[in-house]
Parts: C-alpha cells; sequence; structure tokens
C-alpha cells in the first residue's frame, strides 16, 4: 500500500465531513490495517464521503482526499480518480453554493445559454430534467433554500395509473396513501409469492421504461433463480437522458407507490434490501423520498419488521452511472465506468452478486399489475418544447404523435412543426410528416426510432436544429466515460465533423459522420457509445440537417 | 493462465465454429486464444499477456452469431455452439475506425505493427485534418529513472493493473478525469518523487506504446542514438536476492540501456523490483579511461 508523504493534515471540518459516514476514527494506518479488511469492505461509502465533502466544504482538498484515503484504506490516487469522474464534484476551491444552469436541448431551444454564454460563475449544467420549465436553473448546496417546487403532469385523465396520484395535495401524506389502497398491492404480492409476482408482471407484458425495453419478468425470475444470495435491487433514478423527466416527477409527487414497488420487486427476487440511484441534482426528489423513507420506517412499513428496507444513493453528475453496469462500480466507489457483458447483471451485478436493475417507471407499473391484473399497455411521455402546456402525459402505448402533441395542448401559437427528437438525445427525430406514426416499440423500430425514455421534445421554425445536434455532439463527448476508444474519441471526432458541417463543409464529412457512427454502434463497450450517433444520424437521414 | 491446458483428460472443452472451422478448445479460452493468441492476425493494442484484458481499445473485434454488436475476442470466451468471423467489412470498418481515432489523438510512432495494420485495413488517421483534438500532454520528466509521455498513451489500463491490484499493488496511478479528457495521473498528477511510487517499473514493462519509458532509451532516442539493430538481449538471474528473478537486459555498444523479464517467466511474469529494474550502474562503472 502506498505511504502518504504529504503533511497537510485534513482541516476539522473536512474530518467532521467524513466522520459523519465513517464515524469516529484513528488516521493512523496501522489501527486502522489491523482491521485492513473491515476498511476496505466500507468502499461504498466512498461517493457518500465524496458528498459530504463537496456539500460542506465546496469541494474535495488534496488533504481530504489523503484522509479519505486512510480511512478506506484505499490509495490517494484511487480517490482521486473517482472523485475526478463526477461533475458534481470540484477538486479546486470554490463556494459550496453552486448554480447550475441548464444548458441543454429543450433549454437552448427556449433561448437559454450556451456553454459559451452562462454568466455569473454559473455552473453549466447538462439537462437538468427540468424541460417542462426550460430555460431552467437550480442552486446546489444551499443549506436553507427550498429546492424548486415539484413537477405536476399535465393532461391528466381518468384513465391515469401511473400518474393517479400525481398532483395530490401533500405527497407525503401516509395515511391519504393508506386510505387509497396504499400498500394493498404489497399485501397481495405477498400472497401470491414470488413466482405468482413474476408470473403476474409476465402477463402484463412490462417492459423496462429505462430505454432498453427488456421483459422485466425475464429479469426478476434470472435473479430470483440464482443461488448465489444476497440479491440486490436497483431502481434506476439516475435520469439523466436530455429531454427525460419523468421519474422526477414520480418520485416528487408519489414517493410511497415507488417504495411499495420496491418491495413487491424485492419480494419477487429475493432482495431485502433495495437501492435507489437517484440523480445528484434532483435535490427536491431526494428529499422527498428520503422523508417517504423514514415515516414507511417509522410506521413499519420497512425495516426490520417488515423485511425490505430502502437505501438513497446520490449520484454525482455522470449520466453514464445510468448504465446497468456503471451504476454497480458507482455505488461500489469506484468510477462509474460501465463492465463487461457478459457475465450479466442478473448472475454478477452489484458486488458480484445477482442484481435487478429497474427504472423507477417500469416498477411504478408493478403494483397495479400485482393487485388489478393490469395489463403495461401505458406509458409516460416527456413533453417538451414548442407545445402550449410541456409536462408528463401518461398515454395508451400506441397514441400517434400528433394526438400526443395535441394533449399537451398542441403547438404554440405561431408555432409550425419543423422536428421532434423521440427517446432522448440517444433516440432519434421524427419529422412534421410523422405526426400519425404510432408511438409503440414496433412501429418505431420500422423507421429506425424508439420510444427511449419517452421524451418527446417538440421543435418549431425557431429553432436551429443544427445546434441542437451541436449540443447533442458535445453531450455525449462529456459524458463519455473515457474507458473505450471508439465512444472517447468517436465522441469528440462526430463534435468535430458536426462544427465543420455547420460552417458548410459538405460530402466528405458526412461521410465521416457515417464511418464513426458505425463504429461507435458496433464496437463501444456500452449503450452509451452504442448509441451516441443515433439522433444526429437520424437527423440526417430522415430530416437532412446538415445537407 | 486463463487458458487451461487442453490436453488434460479432465479438462471440460466446447466446440465452436471460427472463420468456418470447428474448434474444440478449453472451456474459459478467450476467441482470440483459440484463434492462435497474438499475433494471430487479429490485432491488438490494449491487450497483453500478463494482465487480465480491459478490452478497452476494441481494435481486435470479431463477429459473434447472435451477438447485437462486435465482440472483443481478447476477453470473451469461447461457448459451446459459438459461430465466430474474424474478417468481415464490418468487423475491417470498426478495426480501421480504431486506429484512425488512435492515430489521430495520440502518438503511436512507438506502438508495434500500427503501420502495417494502417495498411491492412486502410486507416487514414490524417483525414481528420491537422484541427483534431489531440492528447496533448507535457513529457514529465521528474526522476532519473524512468518518464512518462501520455500524449502517447492508449489508456490501455495495463500500467494501471499492473501497479495495482493484478501485480504490485502500490496503487500509486489510476484512471483520473472523464472522456478524451482522462488520464493516467497521479493523485492529483503529483511527480512520481511525491507519489508513493516504488519505481518497480512493472508499468514500463507492459506499456504498449512508448507511453512509459526508461530515462536511459529516452536520453538516447533523443540523442538519436537508440538503435535496436545494434542491439542485444542477454538474459540472466538478477544477483540482488535470492528469489532469482529472470531478467533480459538490453544491451547497446557494451552498455545496458534498458532491463526487461521475460513475460512468460514463471517468476516473474515479466514483473520486477526497483533494484532488478533499475540497478544495472555498478555492471557497468568501468574505470575511466
Amino acid at each position: 500500500m502506498e505511504t502518504i508523504k504529504r503533511t497537510t493534515p485534513a482541516s476539522d471540518a473536512e474530518r467532521d465531513a467524513i466522520e459523519s459516514l465513517l464515524g469516529p476514527g484513528d488516521d493512523r494506518l496501522g489501527r486502522d490495517a489491523i482491521a485492513g479488511q473491515v476498511v476496505r469492505g466500507r468502499r461504498h461509502l466512498l461517493l457518500p464521503c465524496l458528498h459530504a465533502l463537496n456539500d460542506r466544504i465546496g469541494w474535495i482538498s488534496p488533504p481530504a482526499i489523503d484522509h479519505l484515503a486512510t480511512r478506506l484504506g484505499a490509495s490517494p490516487a484511487e480517490i482521486h480518480a473517482v472523485a475526478s469522474f463526477y461533475g458534481l464534484f470540484s477538486l479546486s476551491p470554490r463556494d459550496p453554493v453552486q448554480r447550475h444552469v441548464c444548458i441543454d436541448l429543450a433549454c437552448r431551444a427556449a433561448g437559454g445559454p450556451s456553454e459559451e454564454t452562462v454568466t455569473d460563475g454559473a455552473h453549466p449544467a447538462p439537462c437538468l430534467g427540468l424541460c417542462d420549465r426550460a430555460p431552467a436553473a437550480i442552486t446546489i448546496g444551499a443549506p436553507n433554500e427550498e429546492p424548486d417546487p415539484a413537477s405536476a403532469a399535465v393532461d391528466r385523465t381518468g384513465d391515469d395509473v401511473l400518474l393517479r396520484r400525481v398532483g395530490a395535495d401533500d405527497p407525503l401524506d401516509l395515511d391519504a396513501y393508506l386510505a387509497n389502497g396504499g400498500f394493498s398491492a404489497l399485501k397481495r404480492a405477498r400472497d401470491l409469492g414470488p413466482e405468482g409476482i413474476i408470473a403476474a408482471v409476465e402477463a402484463s407484458g412490462l417492459t423496462g421504461r429505462g430505454g432498453a425495453g427488456f421483459p422485466t419478468a425475464r429479469k426478476w425470475d434470472a435473479v430470483r433463480t440464482q443461488p448465489v444470495t444476497p440479491h440486490h435491487l436497483i431502481c434506476n433514478a439516475d435520469e439523466s437522458e436530455p429531454g427525460t423527466f419523468k421519474d422526477r416527477t414520480l418520485i416528487e409527487n408519489d414517493p410511497y407507490a415507488l417504495i411499495e414497488s420496491m418491495a413487491i420487486a424485492g419480494l419477487a427476487i429475493g432482495c431485502e434490501l433495495g437501492r435507489v440511484y437517484l440523480r445528484g441534482e434532483y435535490l427536491r426528489a431526494y428529499q422527498t423520498l428520503s422523508t417517504a423513507i423514514e415515516r414507511c420506517r417509522s410506521a413499519g412499513h420497512l425495516g426490520p419488521s417488515a423485511g425490505f428496507d430502502i437505501e438513497i444513493i446520490r449520484g454525482a453528475g455522470a449520466y453514464i452511472c445510468g448504465e446497468e453496469t456503471a451504476i454497480f462500480n458507482s455505488i461500489e466507489g469506484y468510477r462509474g465506468e460501465p463492465r463487461n457483458k457478459p457475465p450479466f447483471p442478473f448472475e454478477s451485478g452489484l458486488f458480484g452478486q445477482p442484481t435487478a436493475v429497474n427504472n423507477v417507471e417500469t416498477l411504478m407499473n408493478v403494483p397495479s399489475i400485482v393487485a388489478e391484473g393490469r395489463r403495461a399497455d401505458r406509458r409516460l411521455f416527456c413533453l417538451s418544447g414548442a407545445v402550449r402546456r410541456p409536462g408528463v402525459i401518461e398515454a395508451p402505448i400506441g397514441i400517434t404523435l400528433g394526438e400526443l402533441i395535441e394533449r399537451a395542448g398542441g403547438l404554440r401559437d405561431g408555432s409550425e412543426l419543423r422536428a421532434v427528437m423521440l427517446g432522448g438525445a440517444a433516440g432519434g427525430f421524427a419529422g412534421p410528416g410523422d405526426l400519425d406514426l404510432s408511438l409503440d416499440d414496433t412501429s418505431l423500430r420500422e423507421v429506425g426510432l424508439t420510444l427511449g425514455s419517452g421524451v418527446v421534445m417538440v421543435h418549431d421554425q425557431h429553432v436551429d436544429l443544427v445546434d441542437q445536434l451541436r449540443r447533442i455532439a458535445a453531450f455525449f463527448r462529456d459524458e463519455s466515460c473515457g474507458q473505450c476508444v471508439p465512444c472517447r474519441v468517436g465522441t469528440i471526432r462526430q463534435e468535430e465533423a458536426i462544427e465543420r458541417l455547420a460552417s458548410g463543409t459538405g460530402e466528405a464529412d458526412l461521410a465521416l459522420l457515417r464511418d464513426i457512427a458505425g463504429a461507435m454502434r458496433d464496437a463501444s463497450i456500452c449503450g452509451l457509445g452504442q448509441t451516441a450517433a443515433n439522433a444526429i444520424q437520424s437527423a440526417v437521414v430522415r430530416l437532412g440537417v446538415l445537407t | 493462465m486463463r487458458a487451461i491446458d487442453g490436453t488434460d483428460p479432465a479438462t471440460v472443452t466446447v466446440e465452436a465454429v471460427i472463420d468456418g472451422v470447428t474448434v474444440r478448445v478449453a472451456e474459459g479460452t478467450t476467441i482470440l486464444d483459440a484463434c492462435g493468441g497474438r499475433g494471430c492476425g487479429i490485432p491488438t493494442l490494449c491487450y497483453g499477456e500478463t494482465i487480465t484484458p480491459r478490452n478497452a481499445c476494441r481494435v481486435c473485434m470479431v463477429e459473434v452469431e447472435g451477438s447485437r454488436t462486435l465482440v472483443p475476442s481478447c476477453s470473451r470466451p469461447v461457448t459451446e455452439g459459438m459461430v465466430v468471423t474474424t474478417r468481415s467489412e464490418r468487423i475491417d470498418h470498426s478495426r480501421r475506425m480504431v486506429l484512425e481515432f488512435l492515430g489521430s489523438s495520440v502518438d503511436l510512432s512507438l506502438t508495434d505493427h500500427v503501420e502495417e495494420w494502417n495498411a491492412e485495413y486502410g486507416a487514414d488517421p490524417t483525414r481528420y485534418g491537422s484541427e483534431a483534438a489531440r492528447v496533448d500532454e507535457p513529457v514529465r520528466i521528474d526522476n532519473d529513472l524512468y518518464v512518462r509521455d501520455y500524449s502517447k498513451c492508449i489508456l490501455c489500463y495495463q500500467c494501471v493493473d499492473a501497479c495495482g491490484e493484478q501485480w504490485q499493488n502500490s496503487f500509486v496511478i489510476d484512471i483520473a478525469g472523464r472522456g478524451f479528457d482522462a488520464r493516467v495521473s497521479t493523485e492529483h498528477d503529483v511527480s512520481l518523487p511525491d507519489s508513493g511510487c516504488v519505481y518497480c517499473g512493472n508499468c514500463i514493462q507492459v506499456c504498449p506504446t512508448g507511453a512509459l519509458m526508461f530515462t536511459s532509451e529516452y536520453t538516447m532516442r533523443q540523442a538519436g542514438t537508440w538503435d535496436e539493430a545494434r542491439q542485444t538481449r542477454v538474459d540472466t538471474v538478477c544477483g540482488y536476492c535470492g528469489v532469482g528473478c529472470n531478467l533480459t537486459l538490453h544491451v547497446q555498444d557494451d552498455s545496458i540501456v534498458k532491463v526487461t523479464s521475460p513475460a512468460d517467466s514463471g517468476i516473474t511474469s515479466g514483473n520486477l523490483c526497483v533494484k532488478g529494474r533499475f540497478g544495472f550502474q555498478h555492471a557497468q562503472n568501468r574505470p575511466a579511461d
């Protein structure tokens, strides 16, 4: 193990921050080294410790890293490597209170700034999941400031299942949740047992709502039948796909339903501690869900007597950590780099043990499936851009694009439809001629599009589509973890080619873009690189942008 | 160590079809090894014999029937019934692009086989223009024993793994930053003397691109006197302690200019300590003329 030669000690505030998670410790290496395995076994507390430092001090200093290394039995280089991976952490001094201004797609279409034009020392942020109130900004680190208000859904209908409680007076009123049938699905699930739950989910046809669309029942059954224990459940709430804000809306407005959904999922796969990996920027969701978990523990719905508990892990500004294997490394206290598959998460996931990773919306489908035998035939769509009422809309799968836009109030006055980004930055573009397009996986696949994470970002004639593509390219360049060559270099070469095309070069750069896209799609390790060219290729091919 | 010796009767074997030929190999054998290992015709860059493959460079990709994407041959084990293709238009395109991506962003002039592969796959790293972003890093010369030139680094992770849990357990370097800005780094990029580096040089041993280099080699290259054609390699045993590590002395003009250890040595697997790696000066302290 490396010997630390530097002599500047961590400050008292830094030690306090670390001790708030690791408890009082003796930083003489000798003392900790006696219990080396115990010390190193707390590596999963690295990310929370870095958050504690960053929140309280504003940045993570070299002495703090040295101290943390000693306390966790790791080397300073390893800790530095992890800290430098995340966008929300600073390795140089700054104010703990930071203004994060969204420079991403919906916000710049609404007149928000770009990376170059962000002013007043604010932090240029990738999509903050506030596209319904674009252009958006948030403050992180202000202790007494109330986080931004919860987003609500728009155009509620009586048929809503996923959104049925969204917009309630007090989402944290546990009695109201119970009075409306809360936790009755969990009770039903206990009667059904793991195999019964999975059979019900299978019959519902539920597939993943995070973007990949994998059948949920198959995933759960694969984990359930693994001989290795414990089994893990991770609720993927690292919602970072530009244009997506449905999971945030669900957590902020219906936290108990997520808790109940996770308890049912835990029952199905044989897991007693579910983890929610929550996007670092989602402060209100964090507050709401933390309070809801506390109240459930007090009421006995979570905790030892319930046989199931939930902990929240805060992400720290890395889109890649929403990838289902990167999320394991992040939680374990390593750099959020995706792992190779195989082995697949169902056999070797978190801590090398069987793991199911499910998106928030996917899980939120489960109670009504279990309790009412409902089919999973509805989805959430995130409407943003040039529509009258941006927000989350629940609609039957197969609704047409035009109908959906109408439900968001139609186009704004004076707007003419130019393009619709479907499925996110990893998705693609539909054009004005696609209003009859049925929004279901099969129909979309036929035309090379995807529902992805439910993004429907509507652009009118005032939006500079080239600028949108430029930002999509910059987004993937920023968010690439850097592990594999096709993505690490491909994303920057893609961005450069778009910059050249924007200034009027021609066919050679379009061919180059296609070449880059092919290699990224075929040879990248994970879904980020494999989809980093999708939207750009789709805009070129379907809309003729850049040509 | 990955591939179990196929001659052991107790070994479980699997059958697969590679480029139309049926092969039977020990379970756990990678596609690359089933094809004959390094040098079989499948290009490799980040792969090294003594380090668990990270498949980060993605130049060794092959097609496996039923797989949506290409598959890294260096790390994917052959499974029963697998149908593998090692050359196709799609594979060649990927290999060409990886060679171009690396060739246009880092200095591959000291990386083996690159010119030959560029020709084979039609890779033209210059087509990204002179404005293409490069990994521009100053040569780090902060100690007497070795230099680090990360403008040659392809981020193969081998030095990190050799320094860390796979060999030296020093954990002095890791990958810092993200994306195109990711770099091999000590904590806060402190100099090696300020880090916990023990100068075993095992990182130099595994570096495939010359990003890590003996100071003696670096100095001679700068002076234009490095000439591998004039060098001989002398295999010997380190005399410092009783372990008996195998050394290969690289000798030019009657002077030791570099020390390596055979990767297939059962004692060292290519690893040495600071004495074996760098403590050769006493052998050539000649009396002044």
